[in-house]
């Protein structure tokens, strides 16, 4: 891309218009019976598209050879952590309703709010070591072996959504055929000998 | 070496243009692809339909030492009002089940009134406001309609029999028939065959003075949304949904069994009883389980949908197989 600051522009905005549509509906009341339900399905299905999309960077860049979709990763991982930390605060603030005592105990009856909960602060690492000044410090290969840790977040959120979905399964179950597939071509990548190890830094010269 | 220079200077874009139009341009693509992304989310994430204002009716409940095996309160989860106004089967403004809310949406229900007429010795014609005179009760009932989905409905009514004894049956009425109001400008898909409209039910007279049969006029406090009656509806618990017949505007009193819509319909697949029994199959499906709206799998659906208690003292010595 000619002008990667405009890009990320548009990539940043475009990432919150879903936000800014979220929070319309909620002004002029347009989100149902159960706004609580509407606002965390929401926020929590935002997180998934978003680390998905996180995830489909690496695989895409190497299909098609466009190197340059690595500068936009971090800011879509940060988004999808964005969203689930939004999505995180609609259940501790209105779900318990800031009764922070309570979380403990609701957090390991419902295997799916555990499930969600792990992922979540699997996430956080990833987050504070997302700046340039943390991956120098880190070195390239400790910061991608940590940054891995986002297969799991990504697997613990579609497991989540799973797990929570009572009859109709088809979303959670598309979420988790997209997530095999990225995952699928990752693992292909690693143990197929005719494919050489990929040579393109992470982090192309500037 | 001159380098021969075809442009003339007039031809060269000055550069606040140039500048302008990248500015116009990079705006384009901003407002453009935000559009975009706005109309992917709308249409992946919807939201939900707004859900119909009613008017608070006043409720007067029984004390409960009267009510304790009426069957009044049902003490299961109640289906929410969303899904009760968004999942309906009304054929005068849809056969989508999904669909009748938006069809329905301003259906005008004032005035209205209710003629109760035939073999009764005082026939009256009930204007809406004193219907909702008659103290109103809410009543908490599983609904099991024919085609094996189930919600358990909060309504507000009175019982049928209360309105029955103001006119005075004769002693030759044995049955009651009711009709839905018959307009197709109003009721949009009633200028289609898919039924033959009036849209018209009945009950046996002691089916319709017992005292779970009620009036709805409306459900979760308020006064009934379009796509589930309004303004006023029968529900008979016990029955399939189909037998509740709603948007009432005349009762009859008659001597001889009255025909009903889905019997004319489907005479070999919907009786005249039409009580909830597992044990009696539709001839096109089982009905011995129900799918619980909001619930996950399928529960097993009860003997007259669970109020045998209450009901089946009045169906002793009939075969319930022959009169299905």
């Amino acid at each position: 891309m000619k002008d990667p600051r405009f890009t990320k522009l548009v990539l940043f905005l475009n990432s919150l218009v879903p936000l800014v549509l979220l929070l319309w509906d909620v002004y002029r009341k347009r989100v149902g019976a159960n706004p609580l339900e509407f606002v965390t399905r929401t926020t929590g299905m935002l997180t998934l598209v978003f680390l998905l999309l996180s995830l489909t960077v690496t695989p895409l860049r190497k299909v098609t050879g466009a190197n340059w979709l690595i500068k936009f990763r971090r800011m879509i991982g940060l988004f999808a952590f964005f969203y689930g930390s939004l999505h995180l605060l609609t259940y501790v603030a209105f779900d318990r309703l800031f009764h922070l005592t309570t979380i403990p105990g609701d957090v390991i009856k419902r295997p799916f709010i555990t499930i969600g909960m792990a992922a979540f602060f699997l996430m956080v690492p990833l987050a504070i070591t997302s700046t340039n000044k943390m991956v120098k410090r880190l070195g390239g290969k400790r910061w991608n072996r940590l940054h891995k840790l986002v297969y799991v977040a990504g697997a613990g959120g579609v497991l989540h959504f799973w797990m929570l979905v009572k009859s109709d399964t088809r979303l959670p179950l598309t979420f988790a055929f997209i997530l095999a597939l990225l995952l699928g071509y990752r693992l292909l990548l690693k143990y197929s000998p005719t494919t050489p190890q990929p040579g393109a830094s992470l982090f192309p010269p500037r | 070496m001159a380098i021969k220079n075809d442009i003339k200077s007039s031809e060269i874009t000055d550069k606040h243009v140039y500048l302008n139009r990248r500015l116009f341009m990079k705006g384009a693509v901003l407002a453009g692809t935000a559009t975009a992304t706005g109309l992917l989310y709308r249409s992946l994430n919807p939201p939900p339909p707004a859900l119909p204002k009613g008017e608070k009716i006043a409720i007067t409940n029984g004390a409960p030492s009267e009510t304790a095996n009426s069957g009044f309160i049902v003490n299961e989860k109640r289906t929410s009002l969303e899904d009760i106004t968004n999942y309906n089967n009304f054929y005068e403004f849809s056969t989508s089940k999904g669909s009748v809310a938006s069809a329905a949406k301003g259906f005008i229900t004032r005035p209205w009134s209710v003629a109760v007429t035939g073999l009764v010795n005082k026939p009256k014609t009930f204007d809406l406001d004193e219907l909702l005179k008659f103290q109103q009760e809410e009543r908490v009932y599983r609904l099991r309609c024919v085609e094996g989905w189930s919600m358990v409905i909060p309504w507000v009514g009175f019982s049928l029999s209360k309105l029955l004894e103001k006119v005075e049956p004769t002693s030759q009425a044995k049955y009651v028939a009711f009709e839905t109001l018959f307009d197709p400008r109003r009721m949009p898909n009633q200028s289609t065959s898919v039924l033959d409209w009036p849209y018209v039910e009945g009950l046996r007279l002691d089916e319709a003075m017992h005292p779970l049969t009620i009036l709805a006029t409306g459900l979760y406090g308020e006064t009934l949304p379009p796509q589930d009656g309004a303004p006023v509806r029968l529900v008979v618990p016990w029955k399939y949904g189909f037998k509740s017949i709603k948007s009432i505007v005349k009762i009859s009193l008659v001597a001889e069994q009255p025909p009903t819509t889905w019997n004319i319909q489907a005479p070999g697949e919907y009786g005249f009883y039409s009580n909830v029994n597992p044990e009696v199959d539709h001839p096109r499906w089982s009905q011995a389980t129900e799918r619980r709206i909001g619930e996950y799998g399928r529960r097993k659906t009860l003997m007259f949908n669970g109020y045998g208690e209450q009901v089946a003292n009045l169906y002793q010595g009939l075969d319930l197989r022959k009169y299905f």
